[in-house]
């Protein structure tokens, strides 16, 4: 929860996710788990310990054919802020080492891999369920590390790791910025692994602060809304439906309850 | 065999009946051991704990402990502090009980911890914002406290007080127990507190979230309340097992009924602000977030409302009428029922803010996480339970753990072992009350 100098431009990176485009076709964690050197194993069926920066999860309405409908939710991490986007964000605040921090400068949660001393503590705060913690030693099938991405380190075991909304993309980007002398980024010189590979142009991904970035647009669209908008962790990823179920079926309802009543927390 | 170490006017069961006694649970805490090794070197995928289940059974023995320990710092409290005398009679045995559950805490939570090598982060690169960081320094700091109490307990060992620096060390120490106490008293006020805040402060959890006064969620006082009330209902649980392993009266009645009736008041008040805690978060808190109390105890029959009714009525409020009534906590069996049943009361409220916390989904297309601990868990968790009987076993066999057990149980001079030395002068508060 450190600040950054006052004279450097704050940005607010986000992603607003269509979820009527969303195809569920699982390229974006492909795609991830490529781009972060993600560890999986010979045996991935026991899905509460497979590590999945970003994971699809399937709903549906609940109705039987033919009103039945189906809508996919890609779960990248939120990046959450906390109520005043300060940095409270639930698994920041908890971290007794500051091994994952809340940075003012992109609005990123980092995650301090060498400084994670493993007490889970940061994964029981989170309630997207977007951290993960390694339980085995990473291996990859023979030959396979050499085509791992040099630009990110791979976790040891007894670490916990979630996506950093390919940081060291940013980090590559504000290098090149600073050799041309730029201070800013443009919006297409900073886009994720997800983002690139979403083949129906679901994932859009920019600065929510910068009127020029497309997400900025987005996220004011009147079908935009956030998951666990009620419990007012500030994510930093917006999804958009028009369908109202899916919008319902991304927060908790008491029964009979408006869900209108929850929208006053939106922003 | 051992007579010359075991303390004078007392009697103690043959050698061999004690070693068999150590070797058993030596081969207990042995088999603990070698699952800790197994964790420690095959790491965490050796446990069933998962990605959901991230804290789970060990968390919880880990916090079951420090609570039940709770009866040493404040039976110290109401003995150093408060000044209630005749507490002095058994705050040796809540001292060493103390010890054991600390001592066992900070080793399930360096078993717990993915990077063991690199527990001392926790410390180094201490985030103050952190409710663990809170639990870290006041847990170790507490830990050298009781360390400093129990060592005079081990200096009046009858071959260890011969030697006069030994027992000058011890009975300078005793004069300045009451500073330790105090200090005691104030780091547990912390970590027992802080240890209900790592709960209380998970906002993104409607289960586990509570308001609070400043920057403490209400978990952090009931858990300091909690621990207070019910830890000495363990210090005077264990001590009617070891009455009744002994098959001797250790300590007075009147000594048991003064820490009954003290423990029994505190869970009382403990039980109305627990109530009103669990309204509030009920019908305000947890509405808010878009929960009814039902949905938190509705899906399976593991996590039912049964629990509640075990934690805060069986486990709470039953102990609280049973030793306020001075007829009823004078009766033994019904003393034995409420201490036990507080000790119970207590893990339940541990292991509800532990484990259902994990288990209960958040996002609404989530399902409810079962979970079933794996051996190399259960048997880490047995481990402190081996230990504690053994460091239990060796301290009353050779240490004067209970003051009063001389005179509760004289011994027929004509079978009394022989002396062999002349009995030293001991200046130590635990002399046999006349």
């Amino acid at each position: 929860m450190k600040h950054s100098s006052t004279h450097q431009k704050t940005n607010k990176y986000g992603m607003v996710i269509d979820l009527d485009k969303c195809t569920g076709c699982g390229s974006c964690m492909v795609a991830c788990m490529a781009e972060n050197n993600v560890p999986f194993r010979k045996d991935e069926t026991d899905k509460t310990k497979s590590i999945t920066w970003m994971r699809v999860y399937k709903i549906n309405n609940g109705k039987s054919f033919p009103e039945t409908d189906i809508c996919y939710i890609p779960r990248p991490c939120m990046q959450c802020g906390g109520v005043h986007d300060d940095g409270h964000s639930p698994c920041v605040s908890v971290c007794p080492a500051v091994a994952t921090d809340y940075s003012q400068e992109t609005g990123i949660v980092s995650q301090i891999y060498t400084r994670c001393f493993g007490c889970r503590y940061c994964m029981a705060a989170c309630p997207y369920h977007a951290r993960y913690f390694n339980w085995w030693d990473p291996i990859w099938p023979e030959g396979m590390e050499r085509s791992l991405s040099p630009d990110v380190s791979p976790r040891m075991r007894g670490v916990v790791e979630k996506c950093s909304f390919c940081f060291h993309r940013y980090q590559l980007a504000k290098n090149k910025a600073f050799v041309e002398g730029r201070e800013t980024l443009k919006e297409d010189e900073y886009q994720t692994s997800c983002t690139d590979a979403c083949p129906s142009g679901a994932i859009t991904f920019g600065d929510l602060n910068d009127p020029t970035h497309a997400v900025y647009t987005l996220k004011q669209n009147k079908h935009a809304f956030r998951l666990l908008e009620r419990l007012k962790t500030n994510p930093k990823v917006y999804y958009l439906s028009t369908r109202s179920w899916v919008r319902e079926a991304c927060d908790n309802y008491i029964k009979g309850e408006m869900p209108q009543i929850a929208a006053a927390h939106h922003h | 065999m051992d007579s010359a170490l075991i303390p004078k006017g007392v009697k103690r069961c043959p050698f061999w009946q004690f070693a068999l006694f150590i070797g058993i649970s030596g081969l207990i805490a042995l088999w603990g051991v070698y699952a800790m090794f197994l964790c420690w070197f095959k790491a965490l995928n050796q446990t069933n704990m998962n990605d959901y289940y991230g804290f789970a059974l060990w968390i919880w023995a880990d916090l079951a402990v420090i609570a039940l320990g709770g009866g040493a710092f404040f039976s110290g409290f109401l003995k150093y502090i408060v000044g209630k005398d005749e507490l002095k009679n058994i705050i040796n045995y809540a001292v060493l009980i103390g010890f054991i559950c600390y001592s066992s805490a900070l080793l399930i939570l360096a078993i717990d911890i993915g990077q063991p090598l690199r527990g001392w982060f926790i410390f180094w690169h201490a985030n103050v914002h952190s409710m663990l960081t809170e639990v870290a320094f006041c847990l170790s700091c507490y830990f050298a406290v009781l360390t400093i109490e129990y060592i005079p307990l081990i200096l009046e060992n009858r071959q260890i007080d011969k030697v006069p620096f030994f027992h000058n060390l011890s009975h300078n120490m005793h004069e300045i127990m009451g500073v330790f106490a105090a200090t005691g008293a104030f780091l547990s006020f912390f970590h027992q507190g802080s240890l209900g805040g790592v709960a209380g402060v998970l906002y993104g959890r409607p289960f586990a979230y509570r308001e609070g006064l400043f920057i403490w969620p209400w978990t952090f006082f009931l858990f300091t309340w909690s621990a207070a009330a019910f830890g000495p209902c363990f210090t005077l649980s264990l001590t009617k097992l070891m009455e009744k392993v002994t098959g001797k009266k250790l300590v007075k009645d009147n000594v048991i009924d003064l820490l009954a009736k003290i423990s029994g008041w505190m869970i009382f008040t403990y039980m109305i602000a627990k109530l009103i805690d669990t309204w509030y978060w009920g019908a305000v808190l947890a509405p808010q977030a878009g929960f009814t109390f039902a949905d938190f105890y509705s899906n399976n029959a593991f996590y039912g409302k049964w629990i509640v009714i075990l934690e805060l009525v069986l486990g709470g409020i039953v102990p609280a009428l049973i030793l306020t009534n001075r007829s009823m906590r004078q009766n033994s069996q019904l003393l034995t029922l409420a201490v036990v049943l507080g000790c119970i009361g207590v893990c339940t409220n541990r292991w509800v803010m532990v484990c259902q916390v994990m288990a209960v989904p958040v996002l609404p297309f989530e399902q409810w996480q079962l979970y079933i601990p794996s051996w190399q868990e259960v048997a880490t968790t047995i481990l402190p339970v081996a230990y504690g009987a053994i460091l239990i076993g060796i301290s009353y066999r050779y240490l004067p753990v209970f003051p009063q057990e001389r005179e509760l149980n004289p011994i027929d001079c004509m079978h009394a072992e022989p002396l062999q030395d002349s009995p030293p002068v001991i200046a130590m508060p635990q002399t046999v009350a006349a």
